[in-house]
């Protein structure tokens, strides 16, 4: 029996100078209670927020607070460990770990510009003072759900679902004529 | 150009920039900063439109955005054609090429014209009245005409090819209007340390400042702007309009970007529509001038007399030679020395009151000046030569004279533009004094500073806009308040401080007795005096009634010059002071606002997202023609050379009954159930039992809500003991979740479960057909026998090496399977299992086959076969109900005695007598043929189509206690006769499930 | 465009939420023993409020969460917003 593994494929993408997709990644939709939270803290190594609209981050995994009692949990695709980690860690706890690593795509928007090509279609106030490096939410970019994410002062990571990212790449690339 | 008609110097003008342009194909020459009015009066033409009604020969009345005669289409290409634009705001640029509206063959002669001579006949309401009968004429043949003859320019026929930009901004402080007010507000409130937009309509800020360039805060201007421009916490947006005020301080602009450019880049936008929030708003917004009504007042030369001062002081152009000015306040005397001072000849001042102290200064400077004066007419016919003045006292009219000109300047005071307050819902207050509303109680956080709010003298004005730039700021940035939270109703501004009060005049110039010229009060809509008390007349008494009666105020400039004067009129009639007579709302937008700006980048392939499924682009090279279903793009079917769509389905339907199918079912809606409680709230959700539901098996789940109505359906894999795979319809996924979360957030946040869409996590590729499990089997390591992995079985495994979820599950009545991979892995697992499928015949089939099948299975599409007004009985599904269950959402309404009421609709099978008739869905299901009308119909088709494999129609039917009208005949009328159909099972196809269990 | 206070994650613009109705209509415990008038009037019967209105949102494109809020009807103005399962706040006293 011959292996498809490692024929992975994407949706094509109109990238313009502001937008890059980012290579895949692990992803898990975690659910659940404060000591599902600190279970999940301790079994990543990285903070799990536990206050609204945060990221914690060590530079390869990352946790965003998206509810009261849900985070997306982001590992690198190569990262063997975080899995079953988390998996373990959670084993006894009431809580729902559902994987989501093909259900959405990230991209990456940066440049001196990105604020404004953002709030061509986002409603969000995305000044550095209201909206500063760390934040994360899930929103609207003109009409495609995403979770905006800034991870620099001029740099943003959006999570978006795999069948709206030609969407949202098409947008901000027409968006970014009329800057 | 006029040589004569351009001032020597002056004016913020380039002189020695010449610049070609063409009105009504001919060339002229104007000079940059004019605007397309300016530089027609530049070469003496003020005939610039025909009016709407009448077609009466109009010039410029105003300078500004309440300019209601001037209307041009301005066009660049066939499909940039540009309508009823001002040609008072209309930036000249090299090669502007701009034509007059309503006039044929020419504005200098118009045949409709004749309008004018028939005006006794045509009063308001004319329409109303006369074109009445008979009654279908009015859409046949008076409306078009009526149309064709009245109106604005017209709409470009091509589609828009400018690019239109978007921006929401946030801000502490929004200033709209650049005049002195508004940039004492930004300045006060950047030196407070906010964040501040200042907008302003016009090319250049400065507002009233550019008409009176010797003030001492016009002298200032460009120091202010530089100032503001260097602040980094200031965005200055010239041509930008704020056109609208939304809730909760939402202010949209639209900024003009390449109008004004001979030579736009082809790829920049042409505008760019902001949406700001603002934490405050100041409104500085200025007045407008008021004009008076008298008859003859829309001789093209009749002009406001600050228009002809912005005229003179800002583009140095003199609108005439030889002046008359009529008014009603003090400020107009100013645009006469001015205009003095540039050597045109006042011939002489009328004022309309009594003596006063600029009266007098007027006759010590020279010029003659007639008080307690009236116009009874004017003469002339595409520009005006004089004008008959009279003194009227006491209602007698005395002292009549000619006096000949070609320029009649007329000023009834100022009017505060209060659009954007009353627009955020503010309240209007009367001001006796101004003749004028003023802005009240606030509703949203906004201020209003300077003119707008009755503080016209610019001294005064800029010291306004500085307290309340300040006050805004400091409540902007008060760090104990939140957002824009409400004003609660309080004035925000404090009253406006006291000052002597200018004159002005609300309503018409007396004549002493009737007259049977007409004296216009709305110039775009043509609406006289007379019209307005015609209204009155016939019982019109509430200011809404006569505006739409008489149609003043609703043309396109929303009555910016003419509302008060048309309140004073009927104020006067009905003898009721003008609060009681009342105000027409404001609407947005202040001016008119492209649709493209609106629009935005939201059109062609990006007016919607466009979703795809991962094997989208196998389908699309293998020919497939894609329907809609919500967003997604679905394969419909797969047609070969030369077949149309029936061949094709026809085709694929029979290669899934004979041999196998290959299907994208990835689109349907999937949910991740999870959590101890999982069953429990499946069972209190769906109407089915599911803690008997064992790990490893499916079941087919039917969503009520509240009201025992069907909402959705779906397979439901229980995947772990607290562990269940849902699966909703395509369109439902969204609404489906919600309801999920609605019960679990707000009736059981008790339960330990939590929910997590997965619809985009999977690819699902359903293999339907007797073939399946032998072309399957040797790709997966789960053992897929008939005993092992029976209907309704589902297993976590592997394909190929790619993680999956396998369900045996089918929609087509045959033995099927439903494999789900992570969507990365959707398009080469699709692949490898069409390969794996060759040998045996694999067809791959789209959603109108799939439609087919599943109909001669009897299975129901939510949506097409239920309305939100089927329950489960009537669908034929009551076997799904877990009965025993003590509650579930919809069971107690599906105890109310309607809802088992035996006449009720119930799906059931229909076949035509006709094999070969396919019903139209939609149609209605008579029990008598030739039912007389009107009749009650027994019910309607919900799906009907042509079985290949059955050879004939089939079609599903909600029908009036239909499960016992088995067998009977009933009839079905369409396009083609009526066609008599046996009532049916609804099952056509393989009735005993020998297929599906094979 | 409004601007609503989500009770977990602020302020934010009106895009990002969906209106739920009229709040404060608990679902009956025990369904099946309510008389029809009773089931029809959870069912169905809505105040359709002239003034300040407690009502559902969600903000579904944000945290997800449903809350309530007390909103005047004549000027779209949010006297306050709380959590679901939390007492309607006395108007006079909300501070917004």
């Amino acid at each position: 029996m011959r292996s498809l593994i490692g024929e992975r494929q994407w949706p094509a993408l109109s990238a313009t100078a502001y937008v890059h997709v980012l290579p895949p990644a692990q992803r898990f939709v975690l659910r659940g209670d404060a000591a599902a939270r600190a279970a999940a803290e301790s079994a990543l190594g990285v903070p799990v927020p536990q206050q609204a609209c945060r990221a914690g981050t060590d530079g390869a995994r990352a946790a965003l607070w998206l509810g009261p009692d849900e985070w997306l949990l982001v590992a690198p695709a190569a990262d063997q460990e975080a899995q079953g980690a988390l998996e373990h860690a959670l084993g006894g706890l009431a809580h729902s770990l559902v994987e989501v690593s093909h259900r959405q795509l990230g991209l990456l928007v940066s440049g001196p510009e990105a604020e404004r090509l953002l709030n061509a279609g986002c409603p969000l106030d995305l000044d550095i003072g209201p909206f500063p490096v760390g934040m994360c939410t899930r929103t609207m970019l003109s009409k495609a759900e995403v979770v905006l994410w800034r991870t620099g002062t001029q740099e943003f990571r959006l999570e978006v679902w795999r069948s709206f990212a030609p969407y949202v790449t098409a947008y901000l690339a027409e968006a970014a004529r009329g800057i | 150009m006029n040589e004569g008609l351009r001032s020597a110097h002056g004016g913020s003008i380039d002189r020695s920039q010449v610049l070609h342009f063409r009105f009504d194909g001919r060339p002229y020459t104007g000079v940059a900063g004019d605007t397309l009015a300016s530089a027609l009066l530049a070469n003496g033409v003020h005939l610039m439109g025909r009016s709407f009604k009448y077609h009466r020969p109009r010039g410029v009345l105003a300078a500004g955005a309440e300019e209601p005669n001037a209307l041009v289409t301005v066009r660049r290409d066939a499909a940039r054609e540009t309508p009823n634009l001002r040609a008072t705001q209309v930036e000249l640029y090299e090669g502007l090429d701009a034509v007059s509206q309503n006039r044929w063959p020419s504005l200098a002669f118009d045949v409709g014209a004749l309008n004018d001579l028939l005006a006794p006949f045509i009063p308001a309401g004319f329409y109303y009245k006369t074109f009445m009968w008979p009654k279908r004429a009015w859409h046949a043949l008076y409306e078009p005409r009526i149309r064709a003859a009245a109106g604005l320019g017209r709409s470009p026929t091509q589609p828009d090819p400018d690019r239109y930009a978007t921006r929401h901004a946030h801000c502490d402080v929004l200033v709209v209007g650049a005049g002195p007010a508004g940039l004492a507000a930004a300045q006060a409130a950047a030196l407070a340390g906010a964040r501040v937009i200042l907008c302003d309509e016009q090319a250049q800020l400065g507002g009233s400042l550019l008409s009176a360039p010797a003030s001492p805060a016009a002298r200032e201007l460009p120091g202010t702007l530089a100032a503001l421009a260097a602040n980094p916490r200031v965005t200055l947006l010239p041509r930008t309009t704020a056109f609208g005020y939304f809730p909760h301080n939402s202010v949209g602009l639209s900024e003009r970007l390449t109008e004004h450019l001979a030579n736009p880049a082809p790829d920049a936008p042409r505008e760019r529509q902001w949406q700001v929030r603002a934490r405050e708003v100041v409104l500085a917004t200025g007045a407008i001038e008021r004009p008076l009504v008298f008859p003859g007042n829309d001789r093209p030369g009749v002009m406001l007399a600050g228009a002809a001062r912005t005229f003179l002081n800002r583009y140095g152009v003199l609108a005439g030679t030889r002046a008359v000015l009529v008014t009603a306040c003090d400020e107009a005397y100013q645009a006469a020395y001015d205009l003095q001072e540039a050597h045109v000849y006042i011939a002489c001042i009328a004022d309309v009151r009594a003596e006063n102290t600029a009266s007098a200064a007027a006759r010590a400077a020279g010029i003659p000046v007639m008080t307690q004066a009236t116009v009874l007419g004017t003469g002339g016919r595409l520009r005006v030569n004089s004008v008959e003045l009279a003194r009227c006292a006491d209602g007698l009219v005395s002292e009549r004279t000619q006096q000949p000109c070609d320029l009649v300047l007329i000023s009834g005071g100022y009017t505060p533009s209060v659009h954007l307050h009353s627009q955020s819902r503010g309240k209007l207050t009367w001001s006796e004094p101004l003749q004028a509303f003023v802005p009240g109680a606030a509703i949203e956080r906004v201020r209003s500073a300077g003119a707008c709010r009755g503080v016209f003298a610019p001294e005064a004005a800029r010291a306004d806009g500085t307290a309340q730039g300040a006050a805004a700021a400091a409540e902007a940035l008060d760090p104990q308040r939140s957002g824009v939270d409400p004003a609660h109703g309080a004035p925000r501004t404090a009253a406006a401080p006291a000052r002597a009060p200018d004159g002005a005049l609300a309503g018409a110039l007396p004549q002493g007795g009737k007259t049977r010229r007409r004296a216009f009060v709305d110039w775009q809509n043509d609406v006289t005096s007379k019209d307005l008390a015609l209204a009155l007349r016939e019982g019109f008494r509430s200011i809404e009634h006569v505006k739409r009666y008489t149609t003043t105020g609703m043309a396109t400039d929303q009555g910016k010059t003419s509302n008060l004067n048309a309140l004073g009129i009927v104020s006067r009639a009905l003898e009721r002071p003008i609060p009681e007579v009342g105000l027409t709302t404001f609407r947005m937008p202040y001016t008119p606002v492209t649709f493209g700006a609106f629009a935005g980048v939201a059109r062609g392939d990006l007016f919607d997202p466009i979703r795809r499924t991962p094997t989208h682009g196998w389908a699309e090279s293998r020919g497939a023609v894609f329907e809609d279903v919500g967003l997604w793009k679905r394969a419909r079917y797969f047609p070969r050379a030369g077949e149309d769509m029936h061949a094709a389905v026809a085709r694929e339907c029979l290669a899934v009954r004979a041999a196998c199918g290959l299907f994208d079912a990835s689109t349907l809606g999937k949910i991740e159930v999870v959590g101890r409680d999982a069953a429990t709230f499946m069972n209190r959700l769906y109407v089915n039992a599911w803690s008997n539901l064992a790990v490893g098996r499916c079941r087919y789940g039917i969503l009520l809500r509240d009201d025992g109505f069907v909402y959705d359906d779906g397979v439901v894999a229980r995947i772990g003991e607290s562990r269940f795979h849902v699966t909703t319809t395509t369109g439902g996924a969204p609404r489906v979740l919600a309801m999920m979360e609605d019960f679990l957030q707000t009736e059981w946040p008790d339960l330990s479960v939590w929910l997590t869409s997965t619809t985009e996590q999977w690819a699902v590729i359903a293999v339907q057909g007797p073939k399946a499990r032998e072309l399957l089997a040797p790709l997966v390591d789960v053992d897929i026998t008939a005993a092992a992995f029976p209907h309704m079985s589902v297993a976590l495994g592997h394909i190929l090496g790619v993680p999956m979820r396998l369900f045996r599950v089918s929609f087509t009545g045959e033995l099927g399977f439903e494999i789900n991979v992570p969507a990365d892995y959707g398009a080469a697992v699709w692949e490898a299992v069409w390969q794996a499928g060759q040998p045996f015949g694999m067809t791959p089939y789209g959603t109108e086959s799939m439609h087919v099948l599943r109909a001669e299975k009897g299975y129901i599409i939510v949506g097409q076969d239920t309305d939100g007004t089927v329950t489960p009985d009537d669908a034929g599904l009551s076997w799904a109900i877990g009965k025993s269950k003590p509650d579930f959402v919809g069971k107690r309404s599906l105890k109310r005695p309607a809802m088992n009421a035996p006449e009720r609709r119930q799906l059931v099978g229909l076949l035509t007598q006709d094999p070969k008739v396919v019903l139209e869905e939609g149609s209605q299901v008579m029990a008598q043929p030739n039912a007389p009308v009107p009749t009650r119909p027994l019910g309607h088709v919900t799906s009907s189509y042509f079985s290949a494999v059955l050879g004939r129609s089939i079609a599903l039917a909600l029908v009036s206690g239909g499960r016992a009208r088995s067998g009977q005949t009933l009839y079905v009328p369409g396009a083609s006769g009526e066609a008599p159909v046996q009532v049916s099972p609804t099952v056509f196809y393989d009735p005993t499930g020998a297929r599906i269990n094979a | 465009m409004l601007l609503i206070n989500c009770p977990y994650c602020g302020e934010r613009p009106e895009p990002e939420f969906v209106y739920g109705g009229e709040a404060h209509i608990a679902r009956p415990k025990d369904p099946d023993s309510q008389g029809p008038q009773d089931w029809v009037r959870y069912l169905y019967r809505r105040d359709n409020t002239r003034g300040v209105h407690a009502e559902r949102w969600r903000h579904t494109h944000g945290c997800g969460r449903f809350f309530n809020a007390l909103r005047d009807t004549t000027t779209d103005h949010f006297l306050v917003t709380y959590k679901t399962g939390e007492p309607r706040p006395d108007p006079a006293k909300a501070t917004p």
